[in-house]
């Protein structure tokens, strides 16, 4: 006896093996994501008053990003829709582009983890915080204590609560500062330890991302080599290719769940 | 295809499913949903042992704190060093045992064997489907079963030793002890819990799917509906702890703080972090799954208890659908129950009646399970054999765990028992007179299926009785215990607050209370000497127990037993086709106590065979 219903929809539920997995691995993964925005909320809602960040990321490039993923999901949905209509090439077309889009967004959300970890909030033994990105850094820590220097371009505030809402803040004009490594009491770059913020800001995108490369992986092995069963199997071939996109999907969600959580509310 | 007319050996079966795949592909790489389940089994009987060891090493430095462990006390030294110094059980190497026995025997131990073993063995052959839905998929959660185990198992031999923050790991304890045993504890855990997400989506798929022509959803024996409802506590509750294991990674490796509270001081200084976490939230993330967990426990449990009694009292389950459908309030109701173990948290009076109100309404869908299969009894004349033997404990021994819980589930009275070895009595009579009982029932009772072989009567019955009044002599002082005032989770058992060291203080625990730590020890040792005629059985029958004469040795209803023995790769010889619900015994006018649910009606003519 061979397994039934591995291609051909059983007749009473209307769904094939695959693609009945596939939906319960999605509701494991909205409850996976849903701990984490849960999370989220109340981290956020037990902040201490002006301490939960406004505006600290760019919201152009996440915009930007946000597009990205829309597009390879249509891309997606005419890769499967062109198998269907038996368009191999037309296929291998559409679902190129969703991996290059896939890359796309990496590289963007790269960018922008370098970005947070290259910028730093520095105490000063006289009060004051400055803040700003890493220009050179020839910093060294020994015995508790800081020594060499740095430069960094960025501003000096009085009161951390500036830092916070970016939002509302007047633009400060930004400069190349020279800082002595004497005058520094603490010193701590925007990596996830900065803040509960920064915390579950790395820990959903970089969960994220990696359902993105985990995603673009598997589209990509069905691009290239995968690809073959088209010409043994190609109604099978055709579900992969539907599965895998479902999966696309979700992780597209999930994205269109944090783009404004993180850098719009 | 009726069960009783096969004889095995069945020559022509093999050749038409069965190529030779070799050793590895056949038995440490297969795809084939039994070897999987025996492969569970074994891995998670050898884990179910391990736990038990830490637990009599445990109970040895209880009942005589700071004294060498007899026996394996040098060899304790040699691995652990300063932490086993002459061979006692430290108070950090205690927390690391207490931790890693809690861990082994709930994720590693009895959800690999009662969901995993069994449910990969029986379901695909109960509902009369060739294998699993996706049988590699299947075998990629066993691996990553063993990953994680092996994981785990490592963390005893590292710098610092094995996880001590109990196996419910709070922050922010758990972040805060040096080492790094608890990384390997929140890794180990994630691939544990990739495991049983794998496992449970091949489940649902399976019993949704592949179900035989005519295996409605009412023909579907119980054990499939428990299995089916447990693989969706799994699949839903399981994620959020996987949320929270990466989350308490990043408070260990990434130095976060979500769940290290602002001015948090560790050891007397302030601990070097941001702050602003919330320590509540991993309890909360942690019970979400904890307590679904508990029902993942004993669940399948029931499930063998219902195949078990049904087959033996030669008489359909008594309320058959109740039982579906208090299953499957079960399932929804353990998702809204999990606060009751934090009523000492502070998180306030209007959650904590909450939830002592979801509560107590969960405990009636238990119940009702409970009376249907103590009703299924009313009238029978029972085989006494051994698994049912050790379903016949079963019932009164869940009985005791469940209504201990009670008190535990009101907020008032668990004031005073939490965190109580009354505690510890409670849920050891779900899990193990429960749920391990039944487990052994379940071996005893598909174990012909497995091997085409018996296990011995006589030792089976030395092991039930050997394990009824062991177990019983361990947990029920505990009880006592706990209502004394006994705190859980303390290396010397409490001696430090025993009136013999607090004299002059009231509410010290008095010699007698202190003096039942010793009882519970020998206890302990006699449910382990218990255990070598089971072990000997287990192994022995496989080469020398009595061989079946039939497919179907326990002359049972449900599908399973309607293949041939044991099941070829493919499982069935022709498609079944099922014709009727799972437990038709003693059906007045039939020749025989017992009709095949693919045994087509007599008043149909059937097609001619061949």
């Amino acid at each position: 006896m061979d397994i039934p219903y591995t291609v051909q929809p059983r007749p009473d539920t209307g769904l094939y093996n695959a693609k009945v997995g596939i939906w319960l691995f999605l509701a494991s993964e909205v409850m996976l994501f849903g701990a984490l925005f849960s999370t989220y909320i109340l981290l956020r809602v037990g902040a201490p008053e002006g301490l939960w960040p406004h505006g600290w990321l760019n919201v152009p490039i996440g915009t930007c990003n946000t597009v990205v993923l829309i597009t390879s999901s249509i891309t997606t949905v005419m890769a499967w829709a062109s198998l269907k209509m038996n368009q191999f090439g037309r296929f291998k077309f559409f679902h190129a582009c969703t991996i290059l889009l896939a890359l796309t967004f990496v590289g963007i959300k790269s960018y922008e983890y370098r970005d947070k970890f290259m910028h730093y909030e520095i105490s000063l033994a006289d009060g004051r915080i400055a803040d700003g990105h890493m220009i050179k850094n020839e910093l060294k820590f020994a015995d508790s204590k800081w020594t060499g220097h740095a430069l960094i371009k960025g501003h000096f505030v009085e009161d951390r609560k500036e830092l916070y809402d970016l939002k509302a803040a007047k633009s400060h004009p930004h400069e190349e500062i020279p800082i002595e490594g004497a005058q520094i009491k603490k010193l701590d770059n925007y990596g996830p330890w900065h803040n509960t913020y920064t915390a579950i800001y790395f820990t959903l995108t970089g969960l994220h991302a990696l359902h993105v490369i985990g995603g673009a992986l598997v589209i990509g092995f069905l691009w290239g080599p995968g690809s073959k069963m088209w010409k043994t199997d190609p109604e099978r071939f055709t579900n992969r290719i539907e599965i895998s996109g479902l999966f696309w999907h979700f992780v597209d969600l999930v994205w269109i769940f944090l783009f404004p959580v993180l850098y719009l509310l | 295809m009726q069960a009783s007319a096969h004889a095995i050996p069945h020559p022509g079966v093999h050749e038409a499913h069965h190529e030779d795949l070799g050793f590895w592909r056949q038995y440490v790489f297969s795809t084939d949903h039994k070897i999987i389940g025996i492969q569970y089994g074994v891995t998670a009987l050898f884990f179910l042992f391990f736990g038990f060891c830490l637990m009599l090493m445990m109970r040895w430095q209880i009942a005589h704190p700071g004294q060498a462990v007899p026996l394996v006390g040098p060899l304790l030294a040699s691995i652990f060093g300063d932490d086993a110094a002459k061979g006692a059980v430290s108070p950090n190497l205690y927390n690391s045992f207490g931790a890693m026995h809690g861990t082994i025997m709930v994720f590693m131990a009895i959800v690999p064997l009662a969901f995993a073993a069994f449910g990969n063995f029986v379901v695909p052959l109960q509902i009369g489907a060739p294998d699993m839905a996706f049988p590699r998929v299947n075998m990629a959660s066993y691996q990553a079963y063993v990953i994680g185990g092996l994981i785990m198992f490592v963390s005893f031999f590292i710098p610092g030793g094995a996880a001590q923050a109990g196996w419910t790991s709070y922050s922010p304890l758990a972040t805060s002890i040096p080492g790094e045993g608890q990384t390997f504890w929140l890794v180990g855990m994630v691939c544990l819990i990739t495991s049983s997400l794998l496992g449970a989506v091949n489940f649902i798929a399976t019993i949704i799917q592949l179900r035989a022509p005519g295996m409605t959803w009412m023909r579907l024996p119980f054990f499939c509906w428990a299995q089916f409802v447990t693989a969706f506590l799994l699949l839903l509750a399981f994620p959020p702890l996987e949320a929270a294991g990466i989350m308490q990674l990043m408070d260990k490796v990434a130095h976060t703080s979500f769940f290290l509270p602002t001015g948090l001081a560790v050891g007397g200084a302030l601990a070097n972090v941001s702050g602003g976490g919330s320590p509540l939230l991993w309890q909360h993330l942690f019970w979400f799954l904890g307590h679904p967990e508990v029902y993942v426990l004993i669940l399948p449990a029931m499930g063998i208890v219902g195949e078990v009694i049904a087959n033996n009292t030669r008489k359909p389950l008594w309320g058959y659908k109740s039982l579906v459908y208090a299953a499957l309030t079960i399932g929804f109701l353990s998702f809204i129950v999990w606060a009751h173990h934090m009523y000492l948290t502070g998180m306030g009076t209007r959650v904590a009646t909450f939830f002592q109100t979801t509560t107590m309404i969960i405990s009636i869908p238990s119940v009702i399970i409970l009376t249907c299969m103590f009703l299924s009894l009313w009238g029978a004349s029972i085989r006494f054999n051994t698994p049912m033997l050790f379903v016949m404990a079963f019932l009164p021994m869940f009985g005791i765990g469940g209504l201990t819980g009670l008190p535990l589930g009101f907020n008032y009275s668990d004031l005073h028992l939490h965190d109580t070895y009354y505690v510890i009595a409670h849920f050891h009579y779900i899990v193990a007179p429960g749920t391990i009982f039944a487990l052994f029932a379940g071996i005893y009772y598909w174990f012909p299926k497995m091997t085409g072989r018996m296990m011995s009567e006589f030792w089976g019955r030395v092991h039930f009785w050997g394990s009824f009044i062991f177990m019983n002599l361990i947990f029920q002082p505990m009880f006592a215990q706990g209502m004394a005032g006994m705190l859980r989770r303390m290396a010397d058992g409490g001696a430090n607050y025993s009136q013999a060291k607090t004299q002059g203080m009231i509410g010290g625990l008095s010699d007698k209370i202190m003096g039942l730590h010793t009882y519970i020890l020998w206890a302990a040792v006699g449910l382990a000497l218990s255990q070598i005629p089971f072990i000997i059985n287990l192994f022995a029958s496989i080469k020398h127990g009595k061989k079946v004469t039939s497919d179907n040795p326990w002359q049972a209803t449900t599908l399973e037993w309607q293949t041939p023995t044991p099941p070829p790769h493919g499982n069935f010889d022709k498609a079944p086709e099922v014709h009727r619900g799972p437990y038709e015994y003693s059906v007045p006018g039939h020749s025989s106590d017992f009709t095949p649910q693919n045994e087509p009606d007599p008043v149909q003519v059937p097609t001619p065979v061949k």
